[in-house]
């Protein structure tokens, strides 16, 4: 019986099929919609994933621990945030907006808060950095970024 | 110098984005002529005698790469583009497929035609979030409008295009990285030969191509070859193999400078007039100390090397790999060195895929030499192993399988010897060089 992924999701799983000749090549697009939907990607649903697609559990999980993106530990904050610490961020300011965010959420990059609101996370360049320093929320980039705009920014993270 | 600009021609008009704002603008016009007047022969002939070469970082000729596809043959062939744009310093795509998706859609449909692909699969990084639904949305939008599908236009053109979403790993952008990573796979980067116009995406026959590489096809149809090749370097005599550096190209400018963005300009335009004249010059009247060249994994070059020209020739005589994707990030001179060159090697060590011992071992120990250096228990002996190591890391020495540990390599190399008695410092006892670091703080740490 399926616990983890509903009729919804799975449909929308489904309705990738077409667009591939294999059914691995709708892992990554199926993981997302997993993630999506609920938070993280647990093993469960996995093993669920495996047998809408025809494969074996260690093939979808297999890729998946590839990916860092897909966490199987726990569920994701409702908003993930991504600090950038590369190249052009770094020097305009990304670390210490990255340090003042831990302080000001309590926790250290790859943590989550304890509502369950907020996972922190570094980020290799995020493709914004004419917008130095930048981060991203979810899948929504940010900026630009200074103190005050955080503070801003944070206010939405509800 | 008046230069009119193309590949940005849309992007400050308002919903630069809509097919109504894109046709007005001459949009799809390049596609119907094709459709009605050139065959797929013609078009991959355009291309080739344009001189177009890849925009996504090898410089490759495009109409090369397509002729080595089999001919008539007779099962599915594949167009990959590449949206991956995950090296550090870039972001010039984003800013086309934000702003311009149709003119990205017009070039992918135009290389169908000329390649006969059937399918073309967009690879886009997940983190361009805003790009996925403006390429969606256009998608859409290009299907209604007849541009996109089953026999386009009328004519017997059919294709499809679908958006696949990356997740976070910069060796997608390796193309048959990116490859293994659509099949559904880890993004574990072949071994080359065969290469993937004979055997690409689900063992058949497969051009991997980057946006902006795709958006030239676009305007060379329109504009004729003639156009292409009277803007950029003309090949240098004294190279055999150069194939010249022809057309318009997208610069990104970071880091240290008064106006950061995404500036188009001919091939060939010098990092010094990117950064003062288009970019306003250095940021807070300071002076400039380096620069990234073109993209992090071209390696650096010192401020008087700043008038190397941006073409596919020049970098390699300043010591850096190449254009790469032409993007510069600028460095002033109260920046650290050393804490450039341990970004680098972290941001290496981090996305190694593992597969060859000397990109995984290779990165992650120049990464630990780097923490001691600014932990301040550096040894005067740590700078020839960091070369050394960097000497011997990537496809040109010949150890590795793709070329994310060239681009480890290049950083390293470059960075000690142009800034070497800075390292010395710092291993002397007298660090920090610029700024205060704390060593032990959370950006030590290469991450999971
Ligand atoms: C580690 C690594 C990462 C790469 N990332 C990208 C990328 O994000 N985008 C891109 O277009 N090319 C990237 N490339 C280059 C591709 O392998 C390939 O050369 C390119 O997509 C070909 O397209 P082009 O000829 O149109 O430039 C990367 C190469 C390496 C070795
Ligand atoms: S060079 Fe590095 S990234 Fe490329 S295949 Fe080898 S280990 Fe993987
Ligand atoms: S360096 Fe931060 S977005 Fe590119």
């Amino acid at each position: 019986m399926s616990t983890q992924l509903d009729a919804a999701l799975r449909s929308q799983i489904e309705s990738l099929f077409p667009r591939y000749p294999t059914r691995q090549a709708v892992v990554l697009p199926a993981l997302h919609l997993v993630h999506e939907r609920l938070g993280w990607t647990p093993i469960e649903a996995i093993v669920e994933l495996a047998e809408l697609l025809g494969l074996a559990p260690s093939q979808v999980q297999d890729t998946l621990s590839f990916y860092g993106f897909f966490k199987q530990d726990r569920p994701q904050g409702r908003y993930r945030v991504w600090v950038c610490r590369s190249i052009a961020c770094a020097p305009c300011g990304g670390e210490e907006l990255l340090e003042h965010l831990c302080k000001r959420l309590g926790i250290r990059p790859g943590e989550t808060t304890a509502d369950g609101r907020v996972t922190l996370e570094f980020a290799e360049c995020l493709g914004a950095c004419d917008q130095a320093p930048a981060l991203l929320v979810n899948d929504t980039l940010h900026g630009n970024m200074t103190r005050e705009k955080l503070e801003r920014l944070m206010e939405t993270w509800r | 110098m008046s230069y009119e600009r193309v590949l940005l021609a849309n992007v400050e008009k308002p919903n630069s984005h809509t097919l109504a704002v894109y046709e007005a603008g001459g949009g799809y016009r390049a596609l119907r002529r094709a459709l009605k007047e050139l065959s797929p022969a013609d078009l991959v002939a355009m291309v080739k005698a344009s001189g177009l070469r890849g925009r996504g970082g090898a410089g490759f000729p495009t109409g090369q790469k397509w002729l080595f596809l089999p001919k008539d043959f007779s099962g599915p062939i594949y167009l990959c583009v590449n949206a991956d744009e995950s090296e550090p310093g870039t972001f010039v795509n984003r800013v086309q497929m934000e702003l311009d998706p149709h003119q990205v859609l017009e070039g992918v449909l135009l290389s169908c035609y000329a390649t006969r692909a059937g399918t073309a699969y967009i690879y886009l990084r997940y983190e361009y979030g805003l790009c996925w639904r403006r390429m969606q949305a256009a998608l859409d939008e290009c299907r209604a409008a007849g541009y996109l599908g089953q026999n386009i236009l009328g004519s017997r053109f059919s294709v499809n295009v679908h958006l696949h979403r990356g997740a976070a790993a910069y060796v997608c952008g390796e193309e048959t990285g990116l490859i293994e990573s659509l099949e559904g796979k880890r993004a574990w980067p072949r071994i080359k030969p065969p290469f993937p116009a004979v055997e690409g995406l689900f063992r058949k026959p497969t051009v991997v191509n980057n946006v902006e590489t795709l958006c030239c096809v676009k305007h060379i149809v329109d504009r004729g070859v003639e156009w292409f090749r009277s803007m950029g370097t003309p090949p240098d005599p004294a190279l055999p193999h150069d194939h010249g550096s022809f057309g318009p190209k997208l610069f990104g400018l970071s880091g240290h400078v008064a106006r950061p963005g995404c500036y188009e300009a001919p091939l060939g335009i010098t990092v010094r007039e990117l950064i003062d004249r288009l970019g306003g010059g250095v940021r807070d009247g300071r002076k400039a100390k380096a620069a990234v060249l073109g993209g992090l994994s071209t390696g650096v070059i010192s401020e008087s090397e700043f008038d190397t020209p941006l073409n596919f020739t020049a970098p390699g005589r300043v010591g850096c790999l190449g254009l790469g994707t032409g993007c510069v990030t600028v460095f002033d001179e109260t920046y650290s060195m050393v804490d450039f060159l341990h970004n680098s090697c972290r941001f290496f060590a981090h996305e190694s895929c593992g597969q060859c011992t000397p990109c995984r071992e290779g990165a992650r120990w120049a990464l630990e030499i780097l923490d001691r250096i600014r932990a301040g228990r550096g040894r005067p002996s740590d700078l020839d192993l960091l070369q050394e190591i960097g000497d011997n890391l990537g496809i040109a020495p010949g150890t590795t399988i793709c070329g994310l540990a060239d681009g480890a390599a290049w950083p390293i190399k470059t960075t000690l010897r142009k800034f070497r008695e800075e390292f010395q410092r710092a291993v002397s006892g007298r660090w920090p060089v610029a700024g205060e670091t704390d060593p032990s703080s959370i950006f030590s740490t290469p991450g999971h």
